[in-house]
């Protein structure tokens, strides 16, 4: 079990989209939203009660979704397309990539409820493939936020970036974890924490589990790196490099399949430029079982104590620097 | 645009000269889908030079009209018309799919101005139009959205939540054009997944219907004129085709959907596509 997180307040992320996308609304009047009969579970309530025209509804139809929103885009509209991750990825996943992605249309997509934050709903309603869906595909950013303040600034940089980003959101309750004055950019990891024995990368609902994480190995004197990469790609290779390079392991923790994901990307850079012991924790390539996100996520080995005993055993593996 | 519409003759003449250049160009690259091509010739140049608000020195103007060829694979004589049209340069043609050529087997709009979005994957142009033309309708524009289809790729669910949409959303300033040659790839669309009724399904979807024959530019201007005046839905204009319209020996021919004739065939094609009608 997760350490009792005293004292910190959990918040759901979709709250901080919806506000900053009604605060983009007001001063640009080409911001639409695009729903697929998803008001409620996008939080677009308000912004549909503000520009009741600007929120575009095309009911359950995920294909017309997507399409609609790159010929929107390109009638001058600027459409966030908000729908279930699962659905939306997985659904419409030939026009992310050829009206939105390949046409380069400017369009954001925004994957609500991400991750298995619909528990025990079950894998029907899980989106823990979608990072490996949308990475492969060229010219399409992909970013997960760890919290509120990652959550507006990404929202913001999705705006002002001319091209197609994926968001990836999750409704699962999270403590902030950036620090004040902290600048959110597309392609920049956050270091959160310094360490140099080895480095724990994660994203989204996983930052705070690999923080707590480098809280209990640090009581063993283990001093752990923690990087929160909330862009999957363009991935922050020099962030990754200087993992290797200074820490010699890296263990990596994402709320998605163990394959094709944050892990293998950046596994993809490391083998790439400067191979290191590396463990990657994720969901392992099954169908989870009925249970809630949090329940799952403790039981795939990625509870704060479950990431710190992945540490442990990929520390006796790290070879001693003079070697690497 | 009515008033200044070219005659039908000229129109005529204009087509038979994409044609050729189209039969050339398949011939000189030994690929292309002459059938599905020479199939909308005749409603492509109806659009080019005689309906589409669209400007080659100023192909993305905000207010331009759109034009989606949702059936991607007949880029070829997509191409064809935009040279003619002065999009892009005729002599540029010569490189239709040719290595790191911007003219591939399927429109790219990054690349070909003129081009409004990347088709190839069928069921993808009629989305794409529909939120082109809420586009209009969000910013209060006059421009209006056109999509040309074939029928096979109808078979296609993206399709029908667009038109679903389309209605929906009273989108009186758009207009499919169905390209209804009767033939897919492999064997007519008859025999393969039937779409009749077609005019009733697209009625029963809300749209306002009217069929033409897609090769009389003088009803496929009635038919325009149709989508024009209709006020509070969409209109699909069922364009009844030939496949391979134009040669003798490529009409209704199914074989003909992507086949690359042979220097005999191309001779007599030719010679067929010359000739001026008396």
């Amino acid at each position: 079990m997760s350490p009792a997180p005293t004292g910190r307040a959990l918040h759901d992320c979709r709250d901080a989209f919806a506000e900053t996308l009604m605060e983009l609304a007001e001063t640009n009047p080409a911001l639409i939203a695009v729903c697929n009969d998803s008001v409620g579970s996008s939080k677009l309530g308000a912004f549909q009660q503000r520009w009741p025209e600007r929120l575009v509804n095309v009911g359950i139809a995920e294909q017309n979704l997507v399409g609609m929103a790159a010929g929107l885009a390109n009638g001058g509209m600027l459409p966030f397309v908000c729908a279930a991750a699962s659905f939306l990825t997985a659904r419409a996943l030939e026009q992310i990539k050829t009206d939105v992605a390949y046409a380069n249309t400017n369009v954001k997509l925004c994957g609500i409820s991400s991750g298995m934050a619909y528990g025990e709903l079950g894998p029907t309603h899980h989106s823990v493939e979608d990072f490996a869906w949308t990475r492969v595909i060229a010219n399409l950013r992909v970013v997960a936020p760890a919290d509120p303040e990652e959550t507006r600034q990404a929202v913001r940089a999705a705006a002002e970036h001319p091209g197609p980003v994926f968001l990836r959101l999750s409704r699962m309750g999270v403590p902030d974890v950036v620090p004040a004055g902290y600048a959110f950019a597309i392609g920049r990891a956050l270091r959160l924490r310094d360490g140099h024995d080895l480095t724990l990368i994660a994203n989204g609902t996983l930052v705070h589990r690999a923080l707590d994480a480098a809280e209990l190995l640090a009581r063993d004197g283990i001093e752990a790196r923690v990087v929160n990469m909330a862009t999957v790609r363009p991935l922050d290779e020099a962030e990754i490099l200087a993992a290797t390079r200074e820490t010699g392991a890296i263990v990596t923790a994402e709320e998605h399949q163990v394959h094709g994901g944050l892990g293998s990307a950046i596994a993809e850079v490391v083998v790439g430029h400067d191979p290191v012991p590396m463990k990657l924790l994720g969901v392992p390539g099954i169908f989870a079982p009925t249970g809630s996100a949090s329940w799952l996520l403790d039981r795939f080995g990625m509870s704060a104590e479950g990431i710190a005993a992945s540490a442990r055993e990929l520390l006796a593996r790290k070879r001693p620097a003079a070697t690497r | 645009m009515n008033s200044s519409r070219p005659s039908a003759q000229h129109l005529a003449g204009i087509a038979r000269r994409i044609r050729r250049r189209d039969l050339d160009m398949i011939y000189e690259a030994g690929a292309g889908h002459l059938g599905s091509e020479l199939s909308c010739t005749d409603l492509l140049v109806a659009l080019y030079f005689g309906e589409l608000q669209v400007d080659p020195d100023e192909p993305s103007a905000p207010t331009r009209d759109r034009f989606v060829l949702s059936k991607g694979h007949a880029a070829g004589v997509l191409y064809v018309t935009l040279a003619e049209a002065g999009f892009i340069d005729p002599a540029e043609l010569a490189t239709f799919m040719q290595p790191g050529s911007r003219l591939n087997g399927h429109p790219d709009r990054k690349l070909v101005p003129g081009v409004e979005t990347n088709t190839g994957p069928l069921g993808h142009g009629l989305p794409v139009a529909v939120g082109m033309a809420k586009a209009a309708k969000l910013r209060g524009e006059s421009w209006r959205t056109w999509v040309l289809t074939g029928d096979g790729e109808l078979q296609e669910g993206s399709n029908w939540e667009a038109a679903m949409a389309a209605a929906h959303f009273g989108l009186d300033n758009l207009a499919l054009v169905i390209d209804h040659n009767r033939f897919q790839q492999g064997a007519a669309v008859a025999d393969t997944n039937d779409l009749a009724p077609l005019a009733d399904k697209w009625r029963a979807f809300g749209w306002h219907l009217h069929e033409l024959d897609g090769h009389d530019f003088d009803a496929i201007f009635a038919g325009f004129d149709v989508a024009r005046s209709t006020r509070g839905r969409p209109t699909c204009l069922i364009a009844h085709t030939n496949k391979g319209e134009g040669i003798s020996f490529t009409r209704d021919r199914v074989a003909w959907h992507h086949r690359v004739p042979t220097a005999e065939e191309y001779a007599q094609a030719r010679a067929e596509l010359t000739e001026v009608p008396s």
